[in-house]
């Protein structure tokens, strides 16, 4: 029952930064029909941006009060990964879409595999050790043969995980930006006829993704407290499970398969093996899209004849 | 003349939407049959459940493709849990291919669906699959060039040309099907369907977006596609060629069988006329002839 | 895909009223670069002006280096400049089916592939002649080998990208396959190559149908992904499974290559000693070299032949539309089984293939990248292209052995510079750009399997991709 309990705790932790990467995806795939292969290394960059940020705080500035300075790193990281995410679509992107559907896939692969090797040299390949922060864990059962416990960081995540979420969801719902990314999805042709600047429309999805990838990346930081320039791959492959298992192109699916695939991989690592849970996840996804290719939430594709 | 296929109590429903319910009809051998109705009515669901692009929510479809339907042996059949047998399929339990290669049954689309990039005359021949296939003992003996495939590929390059000769399209074999005007791809859709070997041939508004010349051109060929031995079922708008050369006509409207008769009849049915024209507004009737509705 | 539409050019800086031709003005396009040297300032800034780099205490101690920042920013502004002043190209007409290649086109396509093949047989004897036995093995090795190797890949997954228009995003799964199966065999029961070869190749094409058939009925880009969760599966697997495979460190020693069972070593019972020649090195490299190459034009060979067949004239109706072939009684499943078990099948002889030319085989051989990669020329030779594919592989194998040349740039930026980091980095650049280039690759126009009259190319525009 301990075990569970803290797998619960920590499953939920590791879903929500899942859950804001997928967001990435299933917004790019809604609008564009493309899947942003780079939007692993881009959470990643962020994670590298934030840890440079604290250090930059701590180091130059002498800032140590841990909350302020959390503050700044995670607005700052979310505009500079915005920049970046911007850039990306601009120059690998948006000469590409309408194109051959390969062409655009190759691209954003092109550019992961950039991104990451990109901070290989520019941070060198060795793991990337932050200070311990939010360190604190409260004690939720003691006595028993194992003591549940719930740490700052994992509050922290959470909170800045709903928070965050919140504000999106407002975003997109009320606000015009929400609404013109939403008629864009459905009919860009037809948008563009109305009035709306789909260009602009697309490249501000492509920040917003960006940003809560950043959200994800400083989470990620502070929980591992270890980053690595390989590190976008695997958690970008998880992400992705998570939109498709919550149905790509649905939002709030994202966030429950983000959840999912966190809850699994921690109760697979647990239970089963941990060598294995990477295997776990992948199946998942391949199970998902064949029996269920909608996802949980996904709208169902009715072929058309 | 007998029953080829015979429809009962087909119905259809995605979600909420009853998109066929409860329709029965026979296609008799040797005919032209028609399925008309306003937009939406289900027509083109009806072509896809027959065709197996659907599996129906519930109903029966029976195929024959030499002899005739027999109601007892059918009953059998149903009985019996199998797909097949005795020269009698029932084609809600086939996947779609084994519609086509099993109880010969054809199609064309409403948006023309031709391998864009392959020429006229590759769209012909792939439509020949199953014999070429056989003859190149799956592959083995065309990867060694045997001269018993390269016999059967001179077939199927001689009915492709037959067809190409009939469709009057044999100066554009070798442009690719893409690149032909709307016309050619029409009657192109219809000649490789008919390549196909089908007892049965369902076309899915062929007349849609002809001009009067190339809608003429239609009728001749589809008359003479009839004569040939192969039966007809089509879906249509145009009211000039259903009552033109069809020999029998069913009407949906939202799903259900409203008339089914011979094209004189439907033409003074009065539910055909209310289904049709909703209130007897002349002005209504001319706009929605006009849009082809 | 669903942005189809670019409704008006994009407000960042193209002074619209000026005149097309004819040098810009340059105010506006120095404004211009100053923007993008700011914007590239700003993304420099904390990932390359700073860098982490743990001390004596293992704690991270951050090193400033504002000076690559101010070269990204400098860098930047510079490039802008000159795309902003250059002459504007006037714009290109789309090419339409009548300018697809004529008669004549094609022959002198069919001269430059058979000089090119007289080329790739005689390249080990001219450089060889050229270099000495000493200098020709890198040459023969990373140059010739290695990118048969990828060229036979790339002919394989041909198949199933370019001409049944099915996304596979793993097909490295069945390199590894094979690789893993000599390796296996040959370690484990001493199990020769020659009939290790062919079992690979049946082995992967197993694992083709094993794999393909639960997911076929998948499209588009759900299949590229489900594609790539197999082949992380299978990596994931020979990493933990170590009872078998002997995990990260890989099997080594596998038995090297013999010419048909003679050895290349020295001593009496060599391959040398039976042909009398003095003993050398870069005999089993020429051989290698010839037998990657007879691999590679077989695959080629069957893949042609193949392709006039009706089964390869359905793969391609298939990527034409599989709604159509259905309705024509094709049965899709089985056609898409056929095309990803046969490019699996090339996949496991290639990878037998390397298996024993490096006599070692580690998990991180088959990772991702190697799939993107193959991937890439497939897509960069454009899908269904043979020498178009060959071209590609010969590009991207070619230029990135060519960026482990960089050594001499240490004695510029001293030892501390590894070049060999820029590779990859570069090579993730060039796909972006090239794919930016030339969206349909090298060749897109399609040659005809069959026809009444004359054979002519048909233009990329009519050529479908496939959605499977």
């Amino acid at each position: 029952m301990e075990v569970f309990l803290q797998q619960l705790i920590n499953g939920l932790t590791l879903g929500s930064i899942y859950g804001l990467i997928a967001i990435g995806y299933t917004m790019v795939f809604g609008i564009i029909g493309m899947v942003n292969f780079a939007h692993g290394d881009v959470f990643m960059l962020s994670a590298f941006i934030a840890l440079i940020l604290f250090l930059a705080l701590q180091q130059f500035l002498g800032i140590d009060a841990l909350g302020a300075s959390f503050v700044v790193v995670m607005i700052v990281s979310m505009a500079l990964t915005g920049l970046w995410n911007f850039v990306i679509e601009r120059l690998a992107y948006r000469r590409l879409r309408g194109s051959f559907r390969l062409a655009p896939l190759i691209s954003a692969i092109g550019m992961s595999i950039f991104l990451s090797n990109f901070v290989y040299v520019a941070q060198g390949p060795r793991n990337k050790s932050a200070p311990p922060m939010f360190g604190e864990v409260i004690k939720l059962t003691s006595g028993g043969s194992y003591d549940v416990t719930l740490s700052y960081k994992q509050i922290l995540i959470v909170v800045v995980t709903i928070v965050l979420l919140a504000a999106f969801w407002f975003v997109v719902q009320k606000t015009p930006l929400g609404r013109a990314q939403r008629a864009c999805e459905q009919d860009a042709k037809m948008a563009a006829l109305l009035g709306i600047d789909v260009n602009r429309t697309i490249a501000a999805t492509f920040v917003i993704g960006a940003a809560l990838a950043a959200v994800a990346g400083v989470l990620y930081m502070l929980y591992y407290g270890v980053v690595n320039a390989a590190d976008g791959f695997v958690p970008g492959v998880k992400a992705f499970t998570a939109a498709v298992l919550g149905g790509i192109g649905s939002i709030p699916g994202a966030v429950l398969g983000g959840l999912l695939i966190g809850l699994i991989e921690t109760f697979w690592s647990a239970y089963f093996s941990a060598d294995y849970k990477d295997v776990a996840a992948f199946s998942i996804l391949a199970i998902t899209l064949i029996f269920m290719p909608t996802g949980l939430l996904g709208r169902p594709e009715v072929e058309k004849v | 003349m007998t029953t080829l296929l015979r429809v009962e109590h087909l119905s259809m429903r995605f979600g909420g939407l009853m998109a066929v319910d409860d329709l029965s009809f026979d296609v008799r051998r040797g005919d032209i049959t028609a399925l008309i109705g306003p937009n939406g009515a289900g027509k083109t669901t009806v072509f896809n459940c027959i065709t197996g692009f659907y599996k129906p929510t519930s109903g029966r479809i029976a195929m024959s493709p030499q002899g005739a339907i027999d109601g007892a042996r059918l009953d059998a059949l149903t009985r019996s849990g199998a797909r097949g047998g005795g020269g009698l399929y029932l084609l809600e339990r086939m996947p779609d291919h084994e519609i086509t290669r099993e109880a010969r049954v054809a199609r064309t689309f409403q948006n023309i669906r031709l391998f864009a990039g392959m020429t006229a005359l590759e769209n012909l021949v792939v439509a020949q699959h199953k014999p070429l296939m056989r003859a190149s003992l799956f592959s083995l003996a065309g990867l060694v060039g045997a001269p018993s495939f390269r016999a059967a590929e001179q077939a199927a390059k001689d009915k492709a040309r037959m067809w190409l000769d009939r469709i009057g399209l044999t100066r554009r074999a070798d442009d690719p099907a893409g690149a032909l005007p709307y016309g050619d791809q029409r009657r192109l859709e219809i000649a490789r369907a008919m390549c196909a070997d089908p007892v049965l041939l369902c076309l899915d508004e062929p007349a849609a977006g002809l001009n009067p010349k190339e809608s003429a051109d239609l009728n001749a060929l589809l008359r003479s596609i009839r004569a040939d031995g192969t039966s007809l079922l089509l879906i249509e708008h145009d009211m000039s060629v259903v009552m033109e050369i069809s020999d029998h006509v069913v009407v949906l409207d939202y799903g259900r069988k409203i008339a089914d008769g011979a094209p004189a009849q439907i033409r003074s049915d009065p539910s055909v006329i209310a289904a049709y024209l909703g209130v007897p507004d002349e002005e209504v009737a001319a706009v929605e002839q006009e849009i082809g509705a | 895909m669903a942005g189809a539409t670019q409704p008006g050019p994009p407000a960042s800086g193209r002074p619209g009223n000026g005149p097309n031709a004819g040098w810009k003005p340059v105010a506006p396009a120095l404004a211009d670069a100053a923007r993008y040297g700011l914007i590239a300032g700003a993304l420099a800034f904390p990932i390359l002006a700073l860098r982490a780099e743990p001390d004596f205490s293992n704690k991270l101690v951050l090193q400033p280096r504002w000076s690559w920042m101010l070269f990204a920013a400098l860098g930047a502004f510079l490039i802008r400049l000159v795309f902003a002043l250059a002459p504007a190209r006037a714009a290109r007409p789309k090419p339409t089916a009548a300018e697809a290649p004529s008669a004549g086109a094609r022959t002198a396509t069919k001269a430059f592939a058979a000089f090119g093949l007289g080329i790739i047989v005689a390249w080990p004897f001219i450089v060889l002649l050229t270099l000495g036995p000493s200098g020709a093995l890198k040459w023969i090795d990373n140059y010739g080998i290695q990118i048969l190797i990828y060229v036979m890949l790339g002919w394989g997954l041909n198949i199933v990208v370019g001409l049944a228009g099915l996304l596979d995003l793993g097909y490295v799964a069945f390199y590894a396959v094979g690789a893993y199966a000599y390796a296996l065999l040959a370690t484990n029961y001493g199990v020769s190559f020659w009939l290790c070869l062919p079992l690979a190749g049946i082995l992967a094409a197993f694992w083709g149908i094993l794999l393909g058939f639960p997911v076929l009925r998948l499209r588009g880009d759900y299949l590229a992904i489900v594609t790539l969760a197999f082949g992380e599966i299978i990596r994931v697997v020979l990493v933990n499974f170590s009872a078998l495979t002997n995990g990260d460190a890989g099997i080594a020693s596998i038995p090297r290559v013999t010419f048909f069972g003679l050895p290349f070593v020295a001593g009496p019972k060599g391959f040398a000693a039976w042909f009398g020649i003095p003993f050398s090195p870069i005999h089993r490299v020429v051989f290698l070299y010839y037998l990657i190459l007879i691999l590679a034009l077989v695959t080629n060979l069957v893949t042609l032949r193949l392709r006039r067949l009706p089964i390869g004239r359905a793969w391609e109706a298939l990527r034409e539309d599989e709604i159509a072939c259905r309705s024509l009684g094709l049965d899709t499943t089985k056609i898409k089984l056929t095309a990803f078990s046969l490019g699996a099948m090339f996949g496991g002889f290639a990878g037998a293939f390397f298996a024993v030319r490096q006599g070692f085989v580690s998990p991180s051989s088959f990772n991702f990248v190697e799939s993107a990669t193959i991937l890439a020329i497939v897509v960069l030779g454009g899908r269904g292209s043979q020498i178009g594919v060959a071209a590609a592989a010969i590009a991207i194998v070619g230029g990135s052995e060519l960026l482990r040349e960089l050594d001499f740039l240490k004695q510029v930026f001293g030892d501390n510079f590894d070049p060999t980091q820029y590779r990859m980095l570069l090579v993730g650049l060039a796909m972006v750009v090239m794919m930016n280039w030339r969206p349909r690759g090298f060749v897109s126009s399609r040659s005809p399997t069959i026809f009444l009259g004359e054979r002519r190319a048909i233009s990329a525009d009519l050529v479908q991709e496939g959605r499977g």
